[in-house]
């Protein structure tokens, strides 16, 4: 009897550990549908909505910006529409996940379970909502009859893949922060809207002072922005080095925001 | 006998009261400034040594706010204690406030696999034992309803069900059958006792009800204000524990 026992957990042990992957991923593709489920339960358009409010945002946004200010931007719909999704989702990702170790109080306290999967699982959902809402920007390329570059074959998924990296590190970060203290959340909003207006999403760059070009250098939704808009509008080739910078700049907030969070986790149970 | 399944090397827990209430920036550097943090301490265990075999079956009783749960969340690994450490050799699977992590707008169907999915099943696995889930807590009929429109009784029997689908090495519960009438704790209670004659997993149970510990249990542990009081068969721990409550009347 105490021998069976015996071997049956070191059966369970190992293969728990083989596993560990495997069961991440189901719990974050299971969180995932969740939101994705409660995103568009009871709606009636549902997932059209994704599609459809970027193009209607678009449109407010062209309407006022073009009565207001006389931009010389060609195509100026799709340069917005192009920004705007993009910084929305780095938007939507790092406000999620922020409040989700919080909001996932009453299951960090109960049970053993990876608790990166929550930040992570909300950058995921809201690079899902992106993917979808790329359809809309296909839309309008379509009605301006303009086609992405050649350079958006490995432009677009070197783009997805960093801007993903970039906000779930910002996203581990503030959620770790947010634990400890709460101020971080009101906080948040602000500075994500003072970061809305510092990032040429609705102005041209060329419009800006010589030293705010300079300090534009160190805006990473810059570079993203820009990356985006040469890939899909301008045909223009990025090149190795802003590819190079659009990386560093994401991997380096992963890496602060992965540090952080393992630093702090084992703490949050006692903050939450 | 076999190597212990769970080994409680030495455990204290502290809490720190002072950070526990600190939510904003602000009150934080008051603090830091007034040199108050980090001063005052709470130890919610101390010194908490024992080793439990496979298919021993544990009470664990005590007052409230003696540590009991704080101990249970340490060997489920929710807590990581202050000093010492516990090794466990098997899965586990608590039974700690049933229900976290269900999402009352989902139905009972997507609750169960989302549910499952984060106690660490596998789809297969859910897939393979759904129907049996469906049929314990006795469901069937609202199993696509939105588990908002749930009594907490049903609410409860789909949390029991889903976290005792597995056959767990360990399963550990606290309070949880507290819920739910009396058919249902009946019901719980058996589904414990077959986990426990006939697969030989190991129990450990906090129950404020002595006379359900003395049902359940074989062995017992006492522990009172972070101590271990007593350690013994469930008869000699209950009765001392009784003669407790005999003097407090």
């Amino acid at each position: 009897m105490a021998d069976t026992v015996h071997s049956k957990q070191a059966i369970t042990r190992n293969s728990k550990k083989i596993s560990e992957f495997q069961h991440n991923r189901f719990v974050l593709s299971s969180l995932v549908s969740k939101d994705f489920k409660l995103k568009y339960r009871r709606s009636i358009l549902g997932v059209a909505w994704s599609v459809l409010n970027p193009l209607l945002m678009m449109v407010v946004l062209a309407a006022v910006f073009s009565f207001m200010f006389k931009y010389s931007i060609e195509n100026f719909p799709l340069y917005l529409i192009l920004g705007t999704i993009l910084f929305d989702y780095m938007n939507r990702a790092t406000s999620g996940a922020m409040s989700s170790i919080i909001d996932a109080q009453s299951l960090i306290k109960k049970i053993r379970i990876e608790k990166m999967v929550f930040p992570i699982e909300k950058a995921l959902f809201e690079l899902l909502n992106f993917m979808i809402s790329l359809i809309a920007a296909a839309i309008v390329m379509v009605y301006y009859q303009i086609p992405p570059s050649i350079y958006a074959i490995w432009g677009l998924p070197l783009l997805i893949f960093f801007i993903f990296l970039f906000s779930s590190g910002l996203g581990l970060l503030l959620s770790a922060l947010s634990v400890f203290f709460r101020d971080v959340m009101h906080l948040w909003g602000v500075i994500l809207t003072a970061w809305t207006y510092a990032t040429p999403l609705f102005y041209p760059y060329d419009m800006l002072e010589g030293w705010m070009q300079q300090v534009m250098m160190f805006n990473p939704m810059y570079h993203y922005v820009t990356y985006f808009r040469d890939i899909m509008m301008w045909n223009t080739n990025p090149g190795g080095m802003e590819t190079l910078i659009c990386f560093a700049m994401a991997a380096a907030t992963f890496l602060i925001g992965f540090l952080v969070f393992r630093k702090t986790e084992k703490k949050f149970i006692l903050y939450v | 006998m076999s190597e212990p399944i769970i080994v409680i090397d030495h455990v204290s827990m502290m809490f720190n009261i002072a950070s526990e209430q600190l939510n904003s920036l602000k009150e934080y550097f008051i603090k830091i400034a007034s040199h108050e943090l980090f001063f005052k301490e709470f130890m919610a265990l101390e010194d908490i040594d024992f080793t439990v075999n496979p298919g021993d079956v544990y009470g664990i009783v005590g007052t409230n706010g003696s540590g009991k749960s704080t101990l249970l969340k340490i060997i489920a690994g929710v807590l990581e204690p202050s000093k010492g450490s516990v090794s466990i050799g098997g899965t586990i699977a608590p039974l700690i406030e049933l229900g976290a992590g269900f999402d009352m707008e989902l139905t009972a169907r997507e609750n169960i696999y989302l549910n499952g999915a984060l106690l660490g099943y596998s789809k297969k696995f859910i897939d393979g034992c759904f129907d049996e889930i469906v049929e314990f807590a006795e469901v069937q009929e609202f199993i696509d309803m939105p588990m908002k429109n749930y009594s907490s009784g049903m609410v409860a029997r789909v949390a029991f069900a889903v976290a005792t689908a597995t056959v767990p090495d360990i399963l550990i519960v606290d309070e949880a059958l507290s819920v739910g009438d009396f058919l249902f704790q009946e019901k719980c209670e058996r589904r414990i006792n077959e986990l426990i004659e006939q697969h030989g997993t190991t129990l450990l149970f906090v129950s404020h009800s002595i006379e359900q510990v003395e049902r359940v249990c074989k062995q017992a542990v006492w522990i009172e204000k972070g101590h271990m009081r007593m350690r013994g068969s469930v008869q000699e721990v209950c009765t001392a524990y009784r003669s407790l409550e005999n003097e407090a009347h």
